[in-house]
């Protein structure tokens, strides 16, 4: 072996074990929450309110909450951030003001979770009044993922070939016309995966929704968006630090998480799966 | 008759002066070959005829640029409507990743019109005169992106026919063909000057003979002689113009 090929060896070696390793790790933590968690599900478990102080029955209410938060953010931060993508990619042109807000765009993304907690709290819940509600928690998730939206939708358009755009403009389209029949059905499915990856990130927040929507323990479904609910990611949080019965509660902790990456991991294969049927489709 | 003019056009990209005092002619149903060394301004002009250069920030146009006798840089001229008027292909095919059908039919539908009767009348005709409907005629559903790259072009070409241009730019519409796709698109180019008039970038000089009545070459941002092509090619004027067309330069 020459010096060049044994160096290359080493190297490929090296990474080799490394990945491995990364993947391992990850394994052993799922497969840890799989066989500790897989063991409490049922349908009871899936379908009942908490009793006798969390440490029987089911997590319904949490699954509930979780499912009317995912949803809240998104009819408020999906429109926003994708417009404000498609403004901040098509329309402003490449100037310092441009450069300005994506750098603020940026550091929002990596502003500390809890941080935005606090802001919802302040403006959601006090300032606007709405009290610990869905709509607070929401909206509060929602500006928390609008940047990783925004970021997505600018990537998902700078990825569309600007020979589309010059085809389209010198065809007499206007640009509205452009945006909208030829660029964004080519970037759809790169946003609608950013979206669905998002969502993912929503479903699993604690922090957020801390002070300003999460029960601690409400073991009935919400009738409003005013309502406050329990929250998945919350009920594991109580379910592992301060149940009133933390031996017997901590089965009911790992079926939480279970059914907690199962979602993460649904909407993980749903991004996947539409990205590949809807590019199938615009490419047809 | 007159069908497009440039009086006096300057043209900058911020201080870089691109084009110096060009005057040019064009008239109906001719074909002018714009000729000359990479990076001496040919784009920049063709692009003048429908406002593309817009699109580019921190550019300034001098000198009047007329179509159909009207200033299309006038205040009270509409970009789209212009580009309406004026069709232009690429030099790389830039097909949308839409249908056959679709892609020539956008330019009607962007100007609202969406019945189905006409735009298969459209269609048809739009994809016999870019000598594309042979081809596809049974598939016009098919993805425009599984065509070959000359197929491509000829879409392109029909689908800047479909809005009847008075003016068809083409921007080395062949270059990125294969001999067969260019021969093609060189004869279709030689049907389509009975009905429309044609400016075409090319750095085939062969080409610029076999296909244009009227040369132009430019040199440094400059236009260094126009005239019909015979002409320039068997006795031009400017010793510039020799120089290139017998290859000692460019
Ligand atoms: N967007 C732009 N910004 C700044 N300068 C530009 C831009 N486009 C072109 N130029 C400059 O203007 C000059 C003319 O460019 P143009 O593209 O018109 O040349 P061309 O004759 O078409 O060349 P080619 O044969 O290589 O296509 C070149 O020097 C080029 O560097
Ligand atoms: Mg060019």
């Amino acid at each position: 072996m020459t010096r060049k090929q044994l160096s290359q060896y080493i190297a490929f070696s090296s990474f080799t074990i490394i990945s491995l390793v990364v993947v391992g790790i990850l394994f052993v933590i799922l497969g840890f929450i799989i066989v500790r968690g897989a063991s409490v599900i049922s349908w009871e478990f899936i379908t009942g309110m908490p009793e006798e102080g969390m440490t029987k029955g089911g997590i319904l209410p949490a699954i509930v909450g979780t499912g009317c938060l995912i949803l809240g953010s998104m009819i408020f931060a999906f429109p926003v951030g994708v417009l404000s993508g498609i403004y901040m990619n098509e329309y402003l042109s490449d100037n310092w003001f441009r450069r300005f807000i994506d750098f603020m765009t940026n550091n929002l993304a990596g502003v500390p979770s809890i941080v935005f907690g606090l802001f919802g709290m302040a403006l959601f819940v006090n300032y606007l009044g709405f009290g610990d509600s869905i709509i607070a928690g929401s909206m509060t998730l929602g500006l928390l993922t609008l940047p990783v939206i925004i970021r997505t939708t600018e990537e998902a358009l700078k990825s569309v070939d600007d020979s589309l755009r010059t085809g389209s403009l010198a065809l007499g389209a206007t640009k509205l016309q452009t945006i909208r029949k030829v660029v964004l059905p080519v970037a759809f499915p790169n946003i609608i995966t950013g979206l669905i990856l998002s969502i993912g990130r929503v479903s699993g927040e604690t922090a957020p929704i801390l002070f300003t929507v999460a029960a601690y323990f409400l073991p009935n479904l919400p009738h409003s968006i005013y309502d406050q609910v329990m929250a998945l990611p919350y009920h594991l949080y109580v379910l592992a630090t301060s149940g009133t019965n933390m031996e017997e509660s901590r089965p009911m902790a790992y079926g939480t998480a279970f059914v907690l990456i199962v979602i993460v991991l649904l909407m993980n294969l749903l991004a996947n799966f539409l990205r590949k049927a809807l590019g199938k489709r615009v490419k047809m | 008759m007159i069908q497009a003019e440039a009086k006096n056009v300057n043209f900058y990209y911020g201080d870089f002066h691109a084009l110096k005092d060009i005057s040019m002619t064009f008239e109906p149903s001719s074909v002018t070959a714009l000729i000359g060394p990479s990076g001496c301004g040919k784009s920049t002009f063709l692009r003048l005829f429908n406002r593309m250069n817009e699109l580019i920030g921190n550019t300034r146009l001098e000198g009047l640029v007329t179509v159909d006798g009207k200033n299309i840089y006038d205040k009270d001229v509409q970009v789209d409507e212009i580009r309406k008027r004026i069709g232009m292909v690429f030099q790389k095919p830039n097909p949308f990743p839409k249908s056959i059908f679709e892609n020539v039919a956008y330019g009607l539908r962007v100007n609202g019109i969406n019945k189905k009767s006409i735009l298969d009348e459209v269609v048809e005709s739009s994809l016999k005169k870019a000598a594309l409907w042979e081809e596809v005629k049974d598939n016009l559903k098919k993805s425009a992106m599984a065509l070959s790259g000359g197929q491509q072009q000829r879409l392109c070409i029909a689908r800047a026919l479909a809005v009847e241009p008075h003016l068809l730019l083409m921007d080395e519409p062949a270059s990125a063909l294969d001999p067969i796709s260019t021969a093609k698109v060189e004869d279709l180019i030689f049907e389509l000057k009975k009905q429309y008039t044609i400016i075409i970038v090319t750095h085939n000089l062969q080409q610029a003979g076999r296909i244009s009545d009227y040369t132009g070459f430019f040199y440094l941002g400059s236009l260094i002689e126009h005239d019909k092509t015979q002409k320039m090619f068997l006795n031009p004027a400017d010793e510039r113009t020799q120089s290139y067309i017998t290859g000692r330069f460019g």
